[in-house]
């Protein structure tokens, strides 16, 4: 495939240059990024821990940022142009055309193929994040004009959140389990918890095993409000709507803590009801669980490192 | 081809102005079937408002100009008389309100009879030569529900929303169920849905007149592939208003009878859909944005072609990509809706439906350009306005089409990326078109030239001012701060801070602004009918500063003219 191969080329130039944005944009010597949520100061998207959220990097990035970066320059240059070219002390006299069939055909048609360049893998980082990995499937990644190259397994856990006003219900949908996750308090979180960060450390996270599909189904109260689910290092965003379960998923490569907000208007405490996700590898988690399905959750919590 | 910058008026009427029953005194505004006067009284209404709007803004930028709750607890402690954790949720809650009623303002009681309302009433019936509207009297009703409407929009802050002790509504301007209904028992939503009612019935009446206006008191020979851009704008805007506005007084209703009748539309746990009332929303909503932003397009062709001494570049192109925005602004709804969980399809369909409407915005910001190339440009004060407007609502485009991509927007998706962007196209794009009309057009109506170095230093002070605010939004929004936040983590903070200094500085430049307004009046230099000498080619410029009470006693003839 002549084509596949180009838009490989493609891809791999894309890669290049997302590599090159972030060195351009942070040219100053850049404090170690944390993980899982932003750094002070930080002007672009979050880092990315999973395919899904790799290929949305890959494509604004890569794609979009240049795009509309040449554009808006190319339209401020126009515009300072004419202001030094065609003002009235160098251009007494004016023009008086009126039409150029010529450009105004170009200027239609450049936008179409633009977007259609854009529409291409538009369509498949949008397909990768609706598309629950069946094992088969391959995903984009970080070359998004891959037609797919990435290997995702089928789901192997299910957890359910449930929108409250204002925390969240996780449950382990298989297992039968539950708890509730709260945003710690200033004087709990600086008792407890000091090392992470203010309005985004909870009681409970959830906690979730690493380099595993992890199907996530959404919903709110039946009694309560919309609010939305997201996690910006998972590139996932799903609203919670009472009385319908959304669905979607994500499969971190990385252990740690992923922090993420309710991003729908949900009441006073909007900002105050965080998303934690713990991410731990496969031997702790199933340590974990064992735990959790013979005690509870702090029993569980307690056979993992303390999060400080 | 014809072109409307080449209309030759025999401009008659200059002195038709000593009407023997011209009213006066408070006869004259409360009674007024004049499409001048009631334009001026749209004017001034928007001014009034816009500093409510304007200030409302100014308390949310202070309270996040720092990490924490500084402001809002202390003012609902004032409002309330409370304290501690009482007033801190309060204080919440008003925040909530703020963001609120500041959108509602913006949009309905600013944006809307500004455009709409003044400039529209004012000057799309001179522009096509007619003596006034078509319907005089509805047009003093359409601006007379304002008043009401906006009165039931202040009442709704001061009684119950959510709660004792959180007064309001503060469901966000989109009022979702069921935080809407369930979320908000007290009568504080019932006044917000009212005050939409009767704004919405306001600008149908508005729009009824100006498309009737425009369909049928044309000056003989001006048809309408010779109709100046503005009123084209007008009458594709009106339409939009006539389409859209219906669908949100269904949908508003629905949500009114679902909190006070027991129905039971949108909620889930008798059969009905919250999701429903979003499409319903913004299958209104977005023909919305376009309502504020395209006569602004209108203005912004004239002044272009005013201040270059050029015919408009691509007339037919810029009239029919209007109305290509119109058409296609009302199939591209759900993209406002893609973490709802809509399916893979639809999602596709939407995503692909938005994109197209870049390609006629591209056409109308190229035309613009090739306008101005190869003419003879003054930088008078609303060229500046002008070419402000076509560099701030670029960058307001282009981050629109970053976010019709659904995969992109999983990430940008209800963050300050999406504030920024519709701020860069509407409180920079469309309000820069306001001021660029204001001072086009300030001559004509008051017949006064204002102080063009005022005129000059709010332009760049605002300028600077409001990317300040603005563009850091972008950082926030790809790091990952959701909007209508009242506290952020910390990694926010120093974008947030630099956003509200940017707010100081556009307040200066309001300042600037009233006081080259009030040194206008004050000096009276007179401006002349045609200040802006040659370019300036439209039937309002044949007439005097300010236009006679009734304009066009003999309607004015439209040569045919030659094409170029």
């Amino acid at each position: 495939m002549v084509i596949g191969q180009f838009l490989k080329k493609v891809g791999a130039v894309v890669a290049a240059a997302v590599a090159l944005a972030p060195a351009i944009a942070l040219a100053q010597d850049a404090p170690v990024e944390p993980t899982g949520y932003a750094a002070p100061g930080q002007i672009h998207l979050q880092r990315s821990v999973t395919p899904v959220m790799d290929s949305i990097v890959s494509f604004h990035d890569g794609i979009l940022m240049w795009t509309i970066s040449l554009i808006v320059v190319f339209v401020l240059a126009l515009l300072l142009w004419m202001a030094f070219r065609f003002n009235v002390k160098r251009n007494p006299t004016p023009a008086s055309f009126t039409h150029n069939t010529m450009v105004e055909v170009v200027w239609t048609v450049l936008p179409i193929i633009i977007l259609i360049v854009i529409a291409i893998p538009s369509f498949g980082v949008l397909s990768d994040q609706l598309t629950v990995p069946d094992g088969e499937r391959k995903y984009l990644g970080s070359n998004i004009f891959s037609f797919g190259e990435v290997d995702v397994p089928a789901p192997e856990l299910t957890v359910k959140a449930t929108g409250q006003q204002w925390y969240w219900d996780y449950q382990y949908v298989d297992q039968g389990l539950e708890f509730s996750s709260l945003m710690l308090q200033e004087d709990d979180r600086t008792a407890t918890k000091p090392a992470q960060p203010r309005l985004l450390a909870v009681d409970s996270e959830l906690v979730v095993p690493v380099d595993t599909t992890v199907r996530l189904q959404v919903t709110a109260d039946p009694q309560g409000v919309i609010h939305a689910f997201a996690v910006p290092s998972f590139g996932i965003k799903i609203d919670a709507v009472p009385g319908r379960l959304n669905e979607t998923w994500f499969n971190s490569r990385e252990t740690g803590i992923f922090y993420g907000q309710c991003s729908e208007l949900c009441g006073k405490d909007h900002a105050f009801m965080p998303i934690a996700v713990r991410v731990v590898t496969k031997e702790e988690f199933a340590t974990y669980m064992a735990a959790f399905e013979g005690g509870d959750y702090t029993a569980a919590n307690a056979t993992l490192a303390a999060v400080q | 081809m014809t072109d409307t910058a080449h209309l030759q008026a025999h401009a008659t009427g200059h002195d038709s102005a000593s009407h023997a029953h011209t009213p006066t005194g408070w006869r004259r505004w409360v009674f007024s079937t004049n499409h001048k006067d009631i334009g001026l009284m749209y004017l001034v209404f928007t001014i009034f408002t816009g500093v409510v709007g304007g200030l409302l803004s100014g308390v949310m930028r202070m309270e996040l100009q720092e990490p924490g709750i500084q402001i809002f607890h202390g003012l609902a402690g004032m409002a309330y008389g409370m304290d501690g954790d009482a007033a801190l949720d309060a204080g919440k809650h008003m925040y909530n309100v703020f963001t609120t009623a500041h959108a509602l303002i913006m949009v309905f009681f600013v944006v809307m009879p500004a455009t709409m309302g003044g400039f529209a009433n004012y000057f799309a019936p001179l522009m096509i030569g007619a003596p006034d509207t078509a319907f005089p009297r509805i047009n003093n009703i359409a601006f007379w529900l304002l008043p009401p409407a906006f009165i039931l929009l202040v009442i709704s802050l001061f009684v119950e929303g959510v709660g004792p002790g959180a007064n309001g509504a503060g469901g966000g301007w989109t009022i979702y169920p069921p935080f809407a209904t369930t979320g908000h028992p007290g009568p504080a939503m019932d006044f917000v849905i009212l005050s939409l009612h009767i704004a919405g019935i306001s600008s149908i009446l508005g729009a009824i007149n100006l498309i009737t206006t425009i369909f049928n008191m044309r000056a003989p020979g001006m048809t309408l592939h010779k109709m100046p851009l503005f009123a084209w704008s007008v009458l594709v805007t009106a339409f939009l208003l006539l389409m859209a506005l219906p669908v949100l007084a269904g949908a508003i209703t629905m949500l009114l009878t679902d909190r006070n009748l027991g129905t039971a539309f949108f909620k889930p746990s008798e059969g009905g859909d919250p999701i429903l009332f979003q499409h319903l929303f913004w299958f209104f909503g977005h023909p919305e944005v376009y309502i504020m932003i395209l006569p602004g397009f209108g203005i912004i062709s004239h002044i272009v072609s005013t201040f270059s001494r050029k015919p408009i570049f691509g007339y037919m192109a810029m009239a029919y990509a209007m109305v290509a925005i119109g058409l296609v602004g009302f199939v591209v709804w759900a993209h406002h809706m893609f973490t709802t969980g809509l399916s893979l399809d639809v999602q596709r369909y939407f995503v692909a439906a938005t994109m197209v409407i870049a390609v006629p915005t591209g056409i109308k910001i190229f035309s613009w350009i090739a306008t101005m190339w190869g003419g003879s440009i003054t930088f008078k004060s609303p060229m500046l306005w002008a070419v402000g407007f076509i560099f701030l609502f670029t960058v307001g485009g282009v981050t629109g089409v970053v976010l019709a991509n659904a995969g992109a927007d999983r990430s940008l998706h209800d963050t300050y990326y999406v504030v920024a962007h519709f701020h860069y196209v509407l409180s920079l794009g469309a309000v820069f078109s306001i001021f660029a009309a204001w001072y086009y057009w300030y001559p004509k109506m008051f017949g006064y030239m204002y102080n063009e170095t005022l005129a000059k230093v709010h332009f760049w002070v605002m300028f600077v001012g409001v990317n300040l605010i603005f563009f850091p939004q972008h950082f926030l929004g790809l790091a990952g701060m959701p909007r209508r936040y009242i506290d952020y983590p910390d990694a926010f903070a120093l974008w947030n801070r630099v956003s509200s200094v940017g707010y100081y500085i556009t307040f200066v430049a309001m300042i600037v602004f009233f006081y080259a307004t009030w040194e206008a009046f004050k000096r009276k230099r007179p401006a002349g009918d045609s200040p802006w000498g040659v370019g300036a080619t439209t039937l309002e410029w044949t007439l005097s500063s300010p236009p006679p009470f009734h304009q066009f006693t003999t309607l004015p003839k439209i040569e045919s003219t030659n094409a170029h």
